[in-house]
């Protein structure tokens, strides 16, 4: 019977646990074993949110038609803010969007571990599984703001050309930056339970000096090229770039993504090195 | 046959205490103060150069007290934890089952939680699917499958986490305690359906302070004290040399504490007619046993179980707080519960254990906290357990009997 089952770990093969020394290297077979796990977890948390709620899934299409209205009241009819040649209410929506789906994997990856310690203590998984899973679940919101934002499109006479199929690569970058960060929080948090009080306000902080309500052409130099270091910039190009029409990414963008390379590197190795211990920190 | 479980010179650390900074303001300030050697008092060794093997297909039984490691050896072995040093290997798939339900959400149906539930003990979507129908018959849940397992008692709850346990079907299934929740029914179906998983060939390690399912379940035992591992072999002599060693220790001041310092068990005491404590009772009275706790903070639920073990391992009783008193103490304080029993039990020498929990969640438990015994004649028959004197009816069923004793009828009804 034992043979017919595909588990985790195949049949008959010695599996050993044995103090670790540094660094290791991260077993991609297992987390491809454990992509069941990471699903079940990520549909779990949507389930659970949208439980007892009597709107359901329309609360997913109004936050960022709500998120968009108050930019749009805000910064382009109080602070006359220009977008360009995008309608801002699209651009702003754009906007509210990639950050939606930013803040809510980085505070709920943040939370993955130590809200889940009774699996943590209790269970064996790869633990990259619960930051991961984190970030899967606000996929969906995504996804169904981009369903608005097809129908946005036409209202405001917005064509999107052959830039829409670098859309893929757009959520791809987006997913790696906050993923990132969210793998780095995850651990530190099992550790430093300051972690998640910096991390509530620091999205809170990041969200103003990211171009989300503002264009980064509104930025003056030496600000503009500092820019740089923030991920967020990147993405938030290419989103408006691909989607509503927006000016080319730059050079910016691969700085973006290097950036993110690096913070996903490191936050890979300090993960590997402190996950023995999770369980007992916790 | 060959090796299932292999574990080389295993020892396990833990670091208690302030010496490791908890916040980024401790980490910074204390930085100088955190790389001096640390603190050998400040260090709880859980395992101590511990080692064994089982061999596939074998039930072994763990045993110990509180503290004794064995929650510790049965992390190790799940790879929850790493060893401190050594080396342990399992081979196949493993199920660890330190938990039931691990995972179960409270507002997800019982459906959902299944699916879940079972990726988390590393089914895949399939797996569950094929044993769906297998694991709500088990359960028993029946036509509550789609309602918010919120709703559900806490038996059904159980039944339902246990049924998706069960039909792992792993290659080596690692239990802890999972016995010491539930009904007696529910108990009985957990332990034939783990005793069906030993047929199958499959290897089982099961910590457990019940000793009685413990030799009914395990050939062999190992017996875990202080994090070494004091005796390995027959479950018999395991648990006779267990018994044994708590009775030469007296248990009369215990001062265990739960991890998180939520209760401190200070003693349980049997104390005799005239309110004396000792552990000489005589057989043809009554007597307290008292259980001596200091509750720390507001605990809802707060529960106590009493349990009795004879000499030869069985389970005379197991007295629940909760069972009689649906409103008990709450509030911090100093405690002492206590339970009177009437004299019904044969002589011999017999352990008491004590279980406190909230709800069906142990907070700590001592298996072996005291012992007494009862002195006094076992009248010629050492092998019964309890002495009743139920009144006996005698009624005349024939016209024969009926005549040469018609006083007869009125006996019972005196």
């Amino acid at each position: 019977m034992a043979e017919q089952l595909a588990p985790p770990q195949p049949g008959g093969r010695w599996v050993e646990n044995r103090p670790s020394r540094g660094f290791r290297a991260i077993d991609l077979r297992e987390m491809w074993a454990y992509r069941e796990l990471a699903l079940s977890l990520a549909l779990r948390d949507l389930k659970v949110r949208y439980k007892q709620a009597a709107f359901g899934v329309a609360w997913a299409i109004l936050q960022p038609l709500v998120g968009a209205a108050v930019f749009t009241f805000v910064f382009a009819r109080m602070a006359d803010i220009s977008s360009g040649t995008i309608p801002y209410v699209l651009f702003a929506f754009v906007g509210t969007t990639v950050w939606a789906f930013h803040s809510s994997a980085v505070t709920s990856g943040t939370e993955s571990l130590v809200e889940n310690s009774l699996l943590v203590t209790k269970i064996y998984y790869p633990k990259l599984v619960s930051p991961l899973a984190s970030c899967l679940t606000p996929l969906v919101d995504l996804g169904i703001s981009l369903v608005v934002l097809a129908v946005l499109l036409p209202i405001y006479g917005v064509n999107p050309g052959v830039e829409v199929l670098a859309l893929p690569v757009a959520i791809a970058l987006l997913f790696l930056v906050s993923f990132s960060f969210a793998l780095w929080f995850s651990a530190l948090n099992v550790r430093y339970r300051d972690v998640r009080y910096v991390v509530r306000f620091g999205i809170q902080i990041w969200l103003f000096i990211s171009p989300v309500a503002y264009p980064l052409q509104l930025v003056s130099q030496p600000w503009r090229t500092l820019y740089v270091v923030n991920p967020m910039v990147g993405v938030l190009d290419l989103m408006r770039w691909s989607l509503v029409d927006g000016p080319a990414p730059g050079w910016g963008t691969l700085g973006s993504l290097l950036v993110a390379l690096v913070v996903l590197l490191t936050g890979l190795a300090y993960f590997q090195r402190t996950e023995s211990r999770f369980a007992d920190v916790i | 046959m060959p090796n299932a479980i292999e574990v080389v010179n295993v020892s396990k650390r833990y670091r208690i205490g302030a010496k490791a900074p908890n916040s980024i303001r401790e980490a910074i300030t204390g930085r100088l103060a955190w790389r001096t050697p640390a603190d050998p008092e400040r260090e709880v060794w859980s395992l101590r150069d511990v080692s064994f093997n089982v061999e596939a297909g074998e039930v072994v039984g763990v045993i110990g007290r509180n503290g004794a490691g064995k929650s510790t050896l049965l992390k190790v072995l799940s790879r929850i934890t790493e060893p401190t040093t050594g080396v342990t290997r399992t081979r196949g798939r493993v199920a660890s089952l330190l938990e039931v339900g691990t995972g179960f959400h409270a507002e997800l149906t019982g459906r959902e939680n299944v699916y879940l539930n079972g990726a988390i003990l590393g089914l895949t979507r399939r797996e569950i699917g094929d044993r769906f129908d297998a694991i709500v018959e088990f359960s028993g849940v029946g036509r509550y499958i789609d309602t918010p397992i919120k709703r559900y008692s806490s038996g059904m709850y159980l039944r339902l986490a246990f049924a998706v346990a069960a039909h792992v079907e792993p290659d080596v299934l690692i239990v802890d305690e999972v016995l010491a929740v539930g009904d007696a029914e529910f108990q009985r179906k957990c332990l034939a359906g783990m005793g069906a998983v030993g047929a199958q060939g499959r290897t089982v390690l099961l910590v457990s302070h019940d000793l009685d399912a413990i030799a009914r379940l395990c050939p062999r035992s190992l017996w875990f004290d202080g994090g070494v591992l004091r005796l390995d072999g027959d479950t018999q002599d395991v648990i006779d040399a267990y018994l044994q060693s708590t009775r030469d220790g007296g248990g009369e001041q215990l001062e265990v504490e739960d991890a998180r310092g939520r209760v401190l068990l200070h003693a349980v005491r049997t104390v005799d007619p005239s309110g004396q404590s000792t552990n000489i009772l005589r057989r043809d009275r009554p007597f307290d046993v008292e259980v001596d706790i200091s509750v720390r903070e507001r605990i809802p639920g707060l529960d106590i179980a009493l349990f009795l073990v004879n000499q030869r391992g069985a389970r005379v009783f197991d007295e629940v707080w909760s069972d009689v008193a649906p409103t008990r103490a709450e509030a911090p304080g100093r405690y002492v519960a206590s339970i009177t029993v009437p004299p019904l039990l044969n002589a011999g020498d017999y352990a008491i254990g004590v279980w406190i929990g909230q709800g069906y969640e142990e907070i700590l438990s001592a298996e072996a906290a005291t012992n007494f015994t009862l002195e006094g004649s076992s009248k010629g028959r050492p092998d019964r357990i309890v002495e009743l004197l139920l009144p006996w009816q005698c009624r005349p069923v024939d016209d024969d009997a009926q005549h040469q004793q018609p006083a007869a009828s009125h006996q019972h009804r005196r």
